[in-house]
């Protein structure tokens, strides 16, 4: 189908139906039940996210499972994204397209002139390049390029840039009544969404989120393409031993550089989709926690495969979002089964682990994850197929495709 | 995964009867069903507390979340009332808000702007939270206040003290109970003139945000008004710890009085940083060398140890203060957690006060309607003497507190005292000044 092959094409479609049926797959639990407050994610802000980050992860893939070339920079063109689709709201209208039309073409001239210049080394200097322009961006958008008593206000410094009653809007999107205008797709507003309530569920189906999954596929689509095409081959000959090809008399930079400026169209992409979904640009996306987050999501799904990616974002904005929002409260009614002494002293030690101190969980699963699956979510996944067909059938699954080493 | 064959007829059948699932529940869009945005159909009514939990105002984040637990306590008619009982307005009976019991979820803004509305965002899509209320920085305030008017819920600041929450940001969702940085210059500045005279060089490092931006622009007019210099001012990252290569400057600047135009653990390395350099036993022009913190708390007082006796700063409220509200409140939150509140407790225990009372005489949940019972709505009672909403900006206007580092503290609490309390009169301006002009606020949107 659509020229892919009969695995990629499997591939493809569970892709699309978790996609489409996401709003099922995330809220598991009926609405007001306990576990429903804590654990069901099918709310439209973190659909988007899943969804989004899903894009900037495919693209950061094409660039780091592909060539190796690991950028620690990444989050410079999300940001870079992001502002564009801003101004455009800001300047032109309202409709999400020419929004993320511009945030892609920003990114991407962006990522030509920051990939023409750190490409010139390989390795740890790269990575080392691409940070130290990333911290550069950021801090002008953070300081430089957002002061509002200066004439020249870009960015809008912390507070980050948002939209305003006296904006111009060329194109229309004039509001009567003193409301902001919100983002939509042609009159489809991008934060409508309905609800039904079947049951005990309540299951919404976000617009946005809708669209920015519709983006999310065709995403998907041409990366399974760069990866079976001559150009992913040549990009994973790169990966492999780049001093051998350039002895065969091959410049293997126009490859990589094309490589890079994909992968900041795609990262440009996922920002300017941030902003559609919410129209507030701020300068932390661009900063270098912001990269590797980027970095840590690629590896904790899996890097070099097709859908790792995917997984990895999901997983980390999953866990993001649920454990910051566990407090010591909620942890009570969880553990009041528990006699009293033993639940005070079970909520004060789970205590440093939800809340405010989810950066120590994740990490916890990060490391757990690069110990015992190196190959990320993907490969755990593999292991459990391959667990049960020869429960099932006695057979060896053929041996997963190995991505060639360093 | 099973073996079964697919057939154009199995495959039919099944998506016929998946439709007919689909079909049979009602069907229905989120604003044609309910009111507005959130509309508690329960018997309890949930409401989000928003408040860094990390970064550079966590402690502030932290005292404002007991304070929110304390404010919800009193509401569903738990603990001893607190300020209820000395509120002006008697329309709160204790059985929660509008007989709905009060719930709360809470979230970590990070001090980010981005990361505060993602995190208020999910309290209003996925807890039905209808009313946002926290943020220990004016950034987040203004753009989770932003949020709040774009999504129909009513967004009750917390500690924000930049110009812009209710100047050139203000949003018709968006109430502020906080004072703000042309009110602090307002009252500072005549107390600086009695102590440090006319003829003054000031050095100005500021925290690089809207608040710092907003505070600075306060301090240098109102001190140059009474004819002080303004030598440099000088921006900091919000994430800055060390300051040690900002104070440098300041020592070969011929400036003789330091505004340190930061707050929370800003405040605390750069005024520890400036005394470390001796700034303090300096003499400059023949004068002795000054700080002034403008916007103070005890909070800071306590993480700057020994260094903040005697410098001057303007504060929203303070536990000392004796009115009946004061007391009453010093007195619930002591025996609730065992020391005494901050202002930034102070404001955030207000603000949820309010919004309930603003519900309960309202008699409905609905942004429109509650925002319409908070404009122009005068009450006392809450600690700050007689207070106004001022309907054309959604600010408080009240008494403001002129605080000293003291010289002798008598426990680890007692770390400020009140120099003047500078009456409204003082502190108020138009709602079309200068330093405010440039925004609207819009019409209220109940999503």
């Amino acid at each position: 189908m659509l020229g892919l092959n009969k695995k990629d094409t499997t591939l493809f479609l569970i892709v699309i139906g978790m996609a489409m049926l996401a709003p099922f797959i995330l809220n598991p639990f009926p609405e007001g039940s306990s576990l429903a407050q804590m654990f069901n994610a099918g709310y439209p802000d973190l659909m988007q996210r899943f969804v989004i980050f899903g894009i900037l992860v495919i693209g950061f893939n094409i660039l780091f499972g592909l060539t190796g070339y690991l950028s620690f920079g990444h989050a410079a063109f999300l940001g870079i994204g992001s502002y564009s689709a801003v101004w455009m709201f800001k300047l032109v209208g309202m409709n999400v397209l020419p929004a993320i039309l511009l945030s892609m073409i920003v990114s991407g001239v962006f990522a030509l002139l920051i990939g023409y210049v750190s490409l010139r080394r390989s390795g740890i200097y790269f990575s080392i390049l691409t940070l130290a322009i990333a911290q550069m961006c950021y801090n002008l958008a953070y300081s430089v390029l957002g002061n509002p008593s200066s004439n020249f206000n870009l960015t809008n410094g912390e507070t980050g840039l948002q939209l305003s009653l006296n904006d111009p809007r060329i194109l229309g999107s004039a509001t009567t009544d003193g409301a902001l205008p919100v983002t939509n797709l042609f009159g489809a507003a991008m934060r409508s969404s309905y609800q039904w309530e079947a049951g005990s569920w309540l299951f919404t189906f976000n617009v946005g989120y809708y669209f920015s999954a519709i983006i999310m596929l065709i995403s998907f689509y041409i990366s399974i393409r760069i990866f079976r095409s001559p150009f992913g081959m040549m990009l994973r000959a790169v990966k492999s031993n780049q001093q051998r090809m350039n002895y065969t008399g091959l410049n293997t930079r126009p490859y990589v550089l094309a490589a890079f400026v994909i992968s900041g169209i795609y990262a440009g992409l996922a920002g300017g989709l941030l902003s559609s979904m919410d129209p507030l640009a701020g300068a932390e996306r661009m900063h270098w926690t912001a990269s590797g987050e980027i970095v840590i999501m690629a590896i904790l799904g899996g890097v070099g495969t097709l859908i790792g990616p995917v997984v990895g974002a999901g997983f980390n904005e999953y866990f993001k979002n649920i454990l910051s929002k566990i407090n010591d409260d909620i942890l009570h009614t969880w553990l009041s089964f528990l006699p009293d002494g033993l639940e005070n002293l079970l909520v004060g030690f789970l205590h440093y682990f939800v809340g405010k101190g989810w950066h120590l969980t994740l990490g916890i699963m990060f490391m757990l994850v690069i110990i015992f699956l190196p190959g990320g979510l993907v490969q755990g996944g593999q292991r459990i197929a391959k667990l049960f067909s020869r429960k099932k059938d006695g057979q060896a699954t053929p041996p997963a495709t190995q991505t060639p080493a360093e | 995964m099973s073996t079964s064959n697919f057939t154009r007829r199995g495959m039919l059948k099944s998506s016929a009867m998946v439709g007919a699932g689909v079909a049979l529940p009602t069907i229905f869009t989120a604003s044609s069903a309910a009111a507005y945005m959130n509309e508690p159909t329960g018997a309890s009514v949930t409401l989000g507390f928003n408040v860094p939990q990390t970064g550079p105002y966590a402690d502030e984040g932290a005292d404002e979340l007991r304070a929110y637990e304390l404010a919800v306590e009193h509401l569903n008619g738990g603990g001893d009332g607190g300020m209820m009982n000395t509120f002006s307005s008697k329309a709160l009976k204790g059985n929660g808000i509008l007989g709905k019991k009060v719930e709360y979820v809470t979230g970590d803004t990070q001090t980010k702007s981005d990361a505060a509305r993602a995190s208020a965002k999910s309290m209003i899509e996925k807890d039905g939270a209808i009313m946002i209320t926290g943020g220990s920085s004016s950034g987040v305030a203004v753009a989770v206040q932003g949020l709040c008017q774009e999504a129909g819920v009513i967004f009750m600041a917390g500690l924000t003290h930049s110009n812009d929450t209710t100047g050139k940001d203000k949003k018709a969702n968006g109430f502020r109970h906080f004072f703000n940085g042309y009110m602090s210059a307002a009252a500072l500045a005549p107390v600086l003139k009695n102590l440090y005279g006319t003829d003054r060089n000031a050095y100005h490092l500021t925290a690089d945000y809207t608040w710092g931006w907003t505070q600075e622009e306060s301090i240098a007019a109102a001190t140059e008004a009474m004819g002080w210099n303004t030598v440099n001012k000088v921006r900091t990252p919000l994430a800055a710890t060390d300051f040690s290569s900002y104070i440098a400057p300041v020592l070969n600047s011929g400036a003789d009085v330091l505004v340190l135009n930061h707050y929370g653990g800003n405040m605390v390395n750069s005024l520890t940083n400036a005394v470390q350099f001796g700034l303090r036993d300096k003499m400059v022009n023949g004068k002795q060398f000054e700080i002034v913190v403008p916007l103070y708390s005890r909070l800071m007082a306590k993480g700057a140890g020994e260094n903040v006796k005697g410098i001057h700063g303007s504060t929203n409220w303070h536990w000392s203060l004796t009115d009946e509200g004061s007391a009453a409140f010093v007195k619930s939150f002591g025996e609730k957690y065992g020391f005494p509140p901050s202002q930034a407790a102070h404001t955030t225990y207000c603000q949820t006060l309010l919004y309930a009372d603003a519900a309960e005489r309202a008699g409905t949940f609905n942004p429109c309607g509650i925002a319409e019972a908070l404009e122009g709505y005068e009450f006392d009672g809450l600690g700050n003497g007689k207070t106004l909403y001022r309907a054309d900006d959604h600010q408080c206007f009240k008494d403001v507190l002129v605080v000293r580092g003291k010289e002798n503290p008598t426990s680890e609490f007692d770390l400020l005292e009140v120099v003047e309390v500078t009456p409204t009169e003082q502190v108020t301006y138009a709602p079309d000044h200068p330093m405010f002009a440039g925004g609207a606020l819009g019409s209220c949107n109940a999503g």
